[in-house]
């Protein structure tokens, strides 16, 4: 399959040596986490097959169809149009860094809630975008979800639900902010 | 997929860019946002055996307004045209284009110079390079140089930058009052590439003439096109349906579209027609005060 990859614990730096080895450097889910790969290791194949995070899946690879989606620095991103080495020196956050402390997150809990899925393959990429969309607006009308998730196909043609699942995290999040008194 | 082996170097400045471009001339290109070189490595049709990766030059990425021009850094991602609040008073245009590049979460990674530089003729913002009458600045080893948009675009995937350069950045003529300008392009699914598209860019004087005209074409020909004469005719006049008319018949004249998947060629020239006179009314609209 994809990358030649061996995890080493030494501390390198610079990813500017060239040559057919690189060292990734980055923090996933709030772990640092190091290792070295070929340069062409896509980020996508560095989270499920070297740190064997999986809830990240591949669908199209070529870059269409979100099912990769990721967190680079806060932004969601295609991981399988992204080199492993890019994330050096940045963070990134995969759905399995959404829940907190075993609790799921808003946004998950809002898409078991509506079942804002069907066959569950883009789920992890549709979550990722809500979650970045919710961040950045909070109370997002429903054409604003939809642009949201452009980037992001379901196959099962589940938006309806989808839409729905993103409508009412945003409302939780909202309240619950209320609730604690911070800004609405 | 995973691409072809190569090897990987991240410079930190744009002088070492050069400098390894050069070392590796013939075999290497250049990465930035890396959404149309890794799919082209992926399917094989693209295999350097050299990526220079510009990402980790610092001060590369911005968007500023700076004499008589506005500059736009080569590694700016398209999301921040979009996001830019400047763009969307003075140059909305180019807030128009990042609407509608890609999505949004290509959007985040993929790159102003990237778009600029790859030579696609289904890229959006080469078209709007040309409504504007911008230049792209480069450095290569003899130093910088300036091209002017009019100037880049050779042929499909071929531009004027040689292989040992770099783009800077994208300089803009500084917004004027009464200008106007819009980009829109017909898309058959959701991030894919137009079947047509329009950018368009009017400056008018102070009795409402049309001082300026610029008219760029997407995907109807192996580059983006200029339409030239269906922007002269508007200079000098005071624009009116029938002027927006006679531009839109020389702009299709101008296309030179093919027939494939996204559509056969005389839909595309007639979209062309209709596009611009659409486009033209928005530009107009804007010029003269309104959205």
């Amino acid at each position: 399959m994809a990358a030649v990859s061996r995890p080493v614990t030494h501390a390198a730096s610079l990813t500017s040596t060239g040559g057919s080895v690189v060292r990734v450097q980055t923090i996933v889910n709030g772990q640092a986490v190091a290792a070295e790969v070929e340069p062409r290791t896509l980020l996508v194949h560095f989270l499920r097959e070297v740190l064997g995070l999986t809830g990240t899946h591949i669908g199209c690879d070529t870059s269409h169809c979100g099912a990769c989606t990721v967190h680079l620095d806060g932004k969601p991103v295609k991981s399988c149009t992204v080199l492993a080495v890019q994330a050096t020196g940045r963070e990134v956050r995969t759905v399995e860094g959404l829940e907190v402390g075993g609790k799921l997150s808003p946004v998950q809990e809002a898409f078991v809630a509506e079942h804002g899925l069907q066959c569950g393959f883009c789920t992890s990429g549709m979550m990722m975008t809500a979650t970045a969309l919710l961040k950045k607006n909070p109370n997002p009308s429903e054409d604003e979800i939809r642009d949201a998730i452009r980037g992001n196909l379901c196959r099962c043609t589940g938006y309806v639900n989808i839409v729905k699942a993103i409508r009412l995290a945003g409302q939780k999040m909202q309240s619950a902010a209320e609730t604690r008194g911070g800004p609405a | 997929m995973i691409p072809p082996q190569f090897e990987y170097y991240a410079p930190h400045s744009v002088d070492e860019a050069v400098a390894l471009l050069t070392r590796f001339d013939g075999e290497s290109k250049v990465l930035a946002g890396g959404h149309s070189l890794i799919p082209l490595m992926k399917l094989r049709l693209a295999a350097p055996r050299v990526l220079v990766d510009i990402n980790r030059i610092a001060n590369l990425a911005y968007i500023r307004e700076d004499g008589a021009q506005l500059k736009i850094g080569a590694t700016t991602r398209t999301n921040d045209l979009l996001d830019s609040p400047l763009l969307a008073k003075s140059y909305p245009i180019l807030t128009d284009a990042a609407q509608q590049i890609a999505d949004p979460l290509v959007r985040n990674l993929g790159t102003v110079g990237g778009n600029l530089c790859h030579g696609d003729p289904g890229n959006d913002l080469p078209a709007c390079m040309l409504a504007l009458g911008a230049e792209m600045a480069v450095v290569g080893p003899n130093g910088p140089r300036t091209i002017l948009a009019s100037e880049f675009y050779r042929d499909t995937f071929v531009t004027a930058l040689e292989s040992t350069e770099v783009l800077v950045e994208v300089r803009i003529p500084k917004s004027r009052p009464r200008q106007g300008n819009a980009y829109h392009k017909i898309e058959k699914r959701i991030g894919d590439f137009a079947m047509a598209g329009v950018a368009t860019n009017l400056v008018l004087d102070g009795s409402g003439r049309v001082e300026f005209a610029g008219i760029g074409l997407t995907g109807v020909g192996p580059t983006a096109l200029a339409a030239t004469q269906a922007a002269s005719v508007l200079v000098g006049q005071m624009p009116d349906e029938s002027h927006l008319a006679h531009s839109a018949r020389l702009a299709q004249e101008a296309a030179q579209p093919t027939s494939d998947l996204r559509g056969p060629m005389e839909y595309k020239r007639a979209m062309v027609s209709v596009l611009v006179r659409r486009v033209l009314g928005r530009s107009l609209a804007r010029a003269r005060g309104g959205a």
